[in-house]
């Protein structure tokens, strides 16, 4: 091969390259390791983590994960492919993205989906930026306080070097002036509170804004629809959709909008072709939005997206149907109130919002010392009891049964107030 | 590859469905479940899981189901037209898909700048050990020493590997990795009250995600020109540099594969006009082992851990593009929050894994054998493809289109996308195409070191071949691909009248 290239040496490779940025030391790695050392070092690492019951949720969520998924998504096929370029061999990626726009949408209930986002809080920050390039000449965004602490993050990160004005408000409707480009409120709040936006499309939309919700998707099975709100975009964590917590990735952050806002849409988007012969076929589309064509001028610089992840949703979605996602969400109803009520009657704790109704995460006021309540629980093997603005916040699944309900409840009950 | 027609929705059946769900009273062990559910325990199974307390009369009928217990005013009223469909049903149908998909693992992949190298299957056993898959991303420290330990380690790893003086994990692509970089930038401008350096300079030549990524990070864009050889045109540079750069991002070796050999001068004329040296790590595969970044004056840089770290690229995705920075940077690290929780833990476990099993004596071979690889497929084909410019390469190199297209009269040349389908009929991905913009008929070839001796030369006798058939006949090209599941689709249609759902 070196005489091919008329070298002798592989040095010789770098003869462009200046010889003070040649790198003489050693490198600072450990020698190499066999197969076997590698697994058995991997499994040694994975023992100092400590297995947890997880009932706590706050943007990860321990669903069940069928068998199904990672068999079908673990095939190299899939999984050593890359962007699908060359649209004749790639089929099976565009076909499952297209199949997963599809479904999103119908979660949604709004019309157009993208390919996928990296996670949900930015997807988030990027549906703040699209409201910009939706509205012109608008520069304020109005962010509502009730949203996960980590979506609050990103969208201050990711607006910090913009020209944006961001207004964090916990009452977003009295925010909204002629000003406002977009507004974002969670369709769960971050204390587990189902939130009731009656009248808010309507405000923000006679502002000449958008209005986004950040969404649970597993929880639209049950919850009214982004569009049933009057929504213009949508956007939340495909997580809960059969994808493991995985110590927070990877997820995939999905995105949908209103038909008229479809050329603002990030990312890649899958439409359906066809070839010479006319067989129904899949191309990645609408490529003059992105960053390739426009180069400055995109609004957003996603290229790669999370597409192994929304092939996990989608196998999850199709495994589930309507009345498996519908069944999941009973099922954590049942269990979270369960819980809810049988840690009220340890009487080591207060409601925190009588009367206001949730799904599968709620908040309790803690009568006893909250790092104490948390340590015992860890003591027992439970992760639960996360802070959240001064109350202890937990999470129950469909995983979790009567038997651990009730052992998570004992060592409630022991603790001294 | 067999062209299968269905999708999911079209299998749907009303009331079939391929979950498995537990009842309520279904919620006790295995064990427990055994000992009572036989007929001979006389037990009803309805009370298995019921140990007194636990009995279903807790719940009024107001609380008992989320319809009685939520205003009707909360809840969605459309229907949700899921695919109903059995276990099989769903097995089957991305089997079939599947089979209509090229991988690392299916054939040579030879992308320009995506560095298609082999995914070692030992990192997908590891990604997947449930003492990792079940940690959620806020549980305390100390139940999570193995996982912060992965961090911490990988993090030196790259440490030595760039020269750089630490990493943050969040960013979950390589794009994400250029915005968190650039706000990393703007983070230390701004400490320094340096409100004016507003613009970054972008190489002609570089990624289109460059350009992007600063103008969402509020960066105005100035470009700057490369010379006849392929390089950053340094005193096209010069007039460039002011009080209001904030950074020029570089890649290096660039697009074109050509190492920026002026990188020294430019560094120190970026850095005396006060502005900082972004590196774009996405070419950083022919420098593992040889080079270092953070030697050659870069204060930031992203990785693909998904490119240069062998992780599997997904179809477009879970990456990864940690940010290293060095000295001037590090007091910042932690200003950014550029996802959620703590990055894509599942990739940096893989990366990890790749770098143990290569190990110090190995790393040093990853860059000279994937530029030998690249320099060998170059220098084999450069008789029958153009060569813009003719130099050694690192990892990838450019040609300009075919030396003789075919075209004659009334018949046009074979072009690049030409080349490109025809390549899919003999087994082969294609390279990257049309990019970078510099060259018309931009063909994009990065084969990295994974590649055999008989691979590279199966595909350079393949490359000859459709050269050979566009000299004689360049419509064989411009009617290919003819063994595919499928042909070539009409994209413009498609755009004009968009269906994005089924």
């Amino acid at each position: 091969m070196l005489e091919r290239v008329g070298l002798c040496d592989l040095d010789g490779l770098y003869s462009d390259v200046p010889k003070d940025y040649i790198y003489k030391g050693e490198y600072d790695l450990p020698a190499a390791m066999s197969e076997q050392q590698v697994r058995d070092f991997f499994e040694k690492l994975g023992e100092k983590n400590t297995k947890l019951k997880v009932l706590a949720g706050q943007g990860a969520y321990d669903h069940y994960v069928p068998a199904v998924i990672p068999y079908i998504t673990s095939r190299s096929e899939f999984l050593t492919a890359y962007t699908p370029y060359q649209c004749e061999i790639s089929q099976g990626t565009l076909r499952y993205i297209f199949e997963y726009q599809s479904m999103i949408c119908r979660l949604t209930g709004l019309d157009v989906s993208n390919a996928s986002m990296y996670d949900g809080p930015t997807a988030a920050a990027e549906a703040l930026r699209m409201s910009l390039a939706c509205t012109r000449k608008k520069n304020k965004l109005v962010v509502s306080t009730r949203l996960l602490e980590n979506v609050l993050k990103v969208i201050r990160t990711y607006m910090k070097y913009g020209t944006a004005e961001l207004v964090f408000t916990d009452d977003v409707m009295s925010a909204i002036d002629a000003d406002v480009a977009g507004v974002i409120v969670p369709s769960i709040g971050r204390h587990g509170i189902i939130q009731d936006h009656s009248g808010l499309a309507e405000a923000v939309h006679a502002a000449g804004a958008l209005l986004i919700e950040y969404c649970d998707p597993s929880a639209l099975a049950v919850l009214r629809t982004p569009a049933e709100w009057g929504a213009d975009i949508a956007v939340g964590d495909g997580q809960s959709l059969g994808i493991p917590l995985c110590y927070g990735g990877p997820y995939v952050g999905f995105m949908a909008c209103k038909q008229e806002y479809m050329r603002k849409l990030p990312g890649r988007i899958v439409g359906q072709a066809h070839d010479a012969e006319g067989k129904r076929c899949y191309v990645l589309t609408l490529q003059a939005r992105e960053q390739h064509i426009r180069r400055e001028k995109a609004t957003s610089n996603i290229c790669s997206n999370e597409s192994l992840m929304a092939l996990w949703v989608t196998v999850y979605l199709s495994l589930m149907g309507p009345e498996g996602l519908r069944k999941v969400n009973e099922l954590s109803f049942e269990g979270a109130h369960y819980l809810h009520d049988r840690l009220l009657e340890t009487g080591k704790f207060e409601e925190a919002f009588p009367g206001k109704p949730f799904l599968k995460e709620f908040c309790l006021k803690p009568l006893v010392n909250m790092e104490k309540l948390q340590q015992a629980l860890l003591d027992a093997g439970f992760f639960a009891a996360l802070e959240v603005d001064g109350y202890a916040s937990f999470c129950v699944t469909e995983k979790h049964g009567r038997e651990e309900l009730d052992a998570l409840v004992n060592v409630v009950k022991e603790l001294a107030i | 590859m067999k062209y299968y027609d269905k999708l999911i929705f079209e299998l749907s059946r009303p009331g079939r469905s391929g979950y498995s769900l537990p009842s309520q009273e279904k919620f006790s062990s295995p064990e427990k479940w055994l000992a009572d559910s036989f007929p001979a325990s006389g037990k009803k199974t309805s009370s298995v899981a019921a140990d007194g307390a636990a009995t279903d009369e807790h719940f009024s009928a107001k609380r008992s189901c989320i319809s009685a217990a939520t205003p009707k005013a909360l809840l969605r009223a459309a229907e949700l037209p899921l695919p109903e469909v059995s276990e099989v049903d769903v097995v089957r149908h991305y089997t079939n898909l599947s089979q209509m998909n090229f991988g690392v693992d299916t054939g040579f992949y030879p992308l320009g700048s995506c560095t298609m190298k082999y995914n070692p299957k030992i990192n997908e056993e590891i990604a997947s050990m449930p003492a990792f898959t079940g940690l959620h991303p806020l549980q305390p420290a100390e139940t999570v020493k193995g996982a912060l330990e992965v961090e911490k380690s990988l993090d030196k790893a790259l440490c030595a590997i760039t020269g750089m003086k630490s990493f943050t994990f969040l960013p979950c692509a390589g794009a994400h990795g250029e915005l968190t970089g650039l706000m990393l930038i703007r983070e230390y401008h701004l400490a320094r009250k340096d409100f004016a350096r507003t613009k970054v300079i972008v190489p002609d030549s570089a990624h289109g995600t460059n350009p992007a990524s600063a103008n969402v990070c509020g960066l105005e864009i100035v470009e700057v020109k490369s010379n006849s050889r392929g390089l950053v045109d340094v005193e096209s540079l010069k007039p460039l540099l002011g009080p209001d750069i904030a950074a020029i991002m570089m890649t290096n070796p660039n697009t074109l594969g050509l190492f920026e050999k002026e990188i020294g001068e430019i560094a120190s004329l970026v850095h005396s006009c006060g502005a900082l040296l972004y590196y774009d790590g996405a070419n950083m595969n022919p420098l593992v082992g040889k080079v270092r970044p953070g030697d050659m004056g870069f204060d930031v840089l992203h990785l693909n851990l998904h490119k240069t770290f062998s992780t599997p690229h997904g179809g477009g995705g879970p990456g990864s593009g940690p940010v290293g920075v060095g000295e001037k940077l590090l007091p910042y690290l932690d200003n950014v929050h550029t996802s959620g929780f703590h990055g894509n833990f599942g990739v940096m476990l893989r990366a990890y894994a790749y770098i143990l099993m290569l190990g110090r004596e190995n790393v040093k071979m990853v860059g000279p054998l994937a530029t030998l690889a690249a320099n060998y497929v170059k220098e084999s084909l450069k008789d029958a493809y153009k060569l813009p410019i003719d130099s050694v390469c690192k990892h990838e190199f450019v040609f300009d289109g075919l030396i003789n297209d075919g075209g004659h009269d009334d018949v046009h040349g074979a072009t690049t996308l030409d080349v490109a389908k025809r390549l899919l009929d003999y087994g082969f991905h294609a390279p990257t195409i049309y990019f970078p913009l510099l060259f018309h008929q931009a063909l994009m070839i990065e084969p990295t070191e994974s590649e055999s001796l008989e691979t590279l030369d199966s595909f350079i006798d393949v490359m000859h071949k459709i050269a050979e058939e566009a000299a004689e006949d360049p419509r064989i090209l411009q009617g290919a691909p003819h063994n595919t599941p499928i042909g070539r689709p009409d994209e413009t249609a498609a755009a004009r009248q968009p269906v994005l759902k089924y």
